[in-house]
């Protein structure tokens, strides 16, 4: 599945002990995957390979954080792998849909390569419709985080004193048994099966989520970006600023995300 | 997508997952999984190569035959510019064949098709044969391009293979600052890999454009 990039020099597999492997799911808004755009870009971090996959719809490009001439021509494809060694950080980023009745496969092969390079964790980005929300769910900050019992061992705690709140169960038959409870992320794409999974499998993975809608999501990324950035602490803090926790002008908005929203205007339409 | 006052449209989601699919395929009875399987069945693809003069046609078994380049014309303007420009019955031969099906085309397994037929056929320049040329006017599905590779390069020896893949785009899907009404078009522009160290005849892809189906795999 991991396909390492040849740089030169040596030509082994790079070595991911111990590291935190970041991760999208492809979700409402595609905010996860938008995040992670942020996170390669503002620590220009390097890629080590690929992920070699029939569970992906193809796709190709040229660089998506080209910054100039010179580096804009390296081919991009579908799932990349990214590393920045020195915060322990390994980064996927998945930049297509799931082929039908593939995402199950994909997951599995994934999990088995979390545990074969021996990650010590795994953060997935992930999103939730915005209008399947409580009334309680309404009010208040519309991001939520899951942890895998392992993980909770490890940082449960500093999710309580970061005061953030986790992602709450639903009635599994509502209106008919309301004491029976499920974990339930509509429009989450793979995170409810990478989360199950990881817990049976005794792995440790936290899920970020925001509650958004289809949009303009750039600053639902944003919002998800900075909530990781609380815990991770992957850039530094504007120490000037009013807000301590707000972090929006110092990610780099890569290359990539131009014109999003269609081409220009022909003049003749005035 | 304009609609009339009243219509609701369900816009999809970016994000590309069916979350109902996900919950029904826990509960797949033996039925459903016969099902989907039959239906894999008729949806794989199968490649024939009719390599050896006399031979019968047959999927690629031994060794894998010598290919030094390998220009794969895929959609029908890509291939009909290769019928028009390149292919001619004295130069080239037909060597092989793809059948498939989905939901927009079907193949056969018949060399002698019609410039409105849905095929991908594949050459060899007879004065060389290690050269290949591939006409691919039929729609391959998402679920069937990763086999199309797998079996149409698992034939090929890769050791010093140069590949050139043609394809199409509408020019209403190039993103540009400037409105494509004002683009002159047709207009080329190429994607290459690091190893490629030829010139490239036309500028390159700018980001945000990128390509996919087919040609992407």
């Amino acid at each position: 599945m991991f396909v390492p990039c040849n740089r030169g020099g040596g030509s082994a597999s790079p070595d991911f002990k111990g590291f935190t492997l970041l991760m999208p799911a492809v979700s409402v808004g595609n905010v996860g995957q938008l995040a992670i755009d942020l996170v390669i870009s503002t620590l220009d971090m390097t890629k080590v390979g690929y992920f070699y996959t029939d569970c992906l719809v193809p796709m190709v490009g040229n660089n998506p954080y080209a910054t100039g001439e010179e580096n804009s021509v390296e081919l991009s494809i579908n799932a990349e792998v990214y590393s920045l060694p020195s915060k322990k950080l390994v980064v996927l980023q998945i930049r297509s849909p799931f082929i039908k009745n593939k995402y199950r496969p994909f997951c599995q092969a994934l999990l088995s390569w979390v545990k074969s390079s021996k990650c010590a964790r795994v953060v997935v980005l992930s999103s939730s419709h915005a209008y399947q929300r409580d009334d309680e769910q309404l009010l208040g900050t519309p991001l939520r985080y899951l942890l895998t019992p392992d993980l909770e061992k490890a940082v449960g705690g500093l999710m309580q004193e970061l005061n953030w709140k986790e992602m709450e169960k639903v009635a599994a038959y509502p209106g008919i048994n309301d004491t029976e409870k499920i974990l339930h992320i509509p429009g989450g794409g793979i995170t409810k099966l990478l989360f199950t999974e990881s817990c049976s499998k005794g792995i440790q993975m936290a899920v970020l989520l925001k509650f958004c809608s289809e949009g303009d999501n750039i600053p639902d990324a944003f919002a998800l970006v900075n909530y990781l950035n609380e815990w991770l602490q992957l850039i530094k803090s504007d120490v000037s600023s009013n807000d301590s926790t707000d972090t929006s002008s110092q990610w780099k908005i890569p290359s990539s995300w131009r014109l999003l929203f269609g081409n220009g205007l022909p003049p003749a339409l005035f | 997508m304009a609609t009339f006052f009243g219509e609701v449209v369900v816009a999809p989601s970016r994000a590309g997952v069916d979350d109902e699919s996900a919950e029904e395929a826990c509960e797949e009875t033996p039925e459903d999984r016969e099902i989907r399987r039959e239906l894999e069945k008729k949806r794989e693809v199968d490649v024939l190569w009719t390599l050896k003069s006399g031979a019968p046609a047959g999927s690629c078994a031994g060794e894998p035959f010598a290919c030094s380049k390998f220009i794969v014309a895929i959609g029908r303007n890509a291939a009909a510019f290769l019928s028009s420009f390149i292919l001619d019955s004295v130069c080239w031969e037909v060597v092989g064949v793809v059948k498939l099906w989905n939901e927009w085309c079907r193949t056969s397994n018949t060399t002698n098709v019609l410039p409105t037929d849905s095929f991908c056929l594949f050459y060899r320049l007879i004065s060389d044969p290690t050269v290949l040329l591939c006409q691919c006017s039929c729609y391959v599905a998402e679920d069937q391009q990763f086999q199309w590779l797998e079996k149409v390069f698992g034939c090929m020896q890769k050791e010093g293979l140069q590949v050139t893949i043609l394809s199409t785009c509408p020019v209403a899907d190039y993103k540009t600052q400037e409105s494509t009404l004002t683009l002159t078009s047709p207009f080329l522009k190429a994607l290459k890999t690091k190893e490629f160290k030829e010139q490239v005849c036309c500028p390159l892809l700018e980001q945000p454009n990128i390509v996919r189906d087919l040609p992407a795999a």
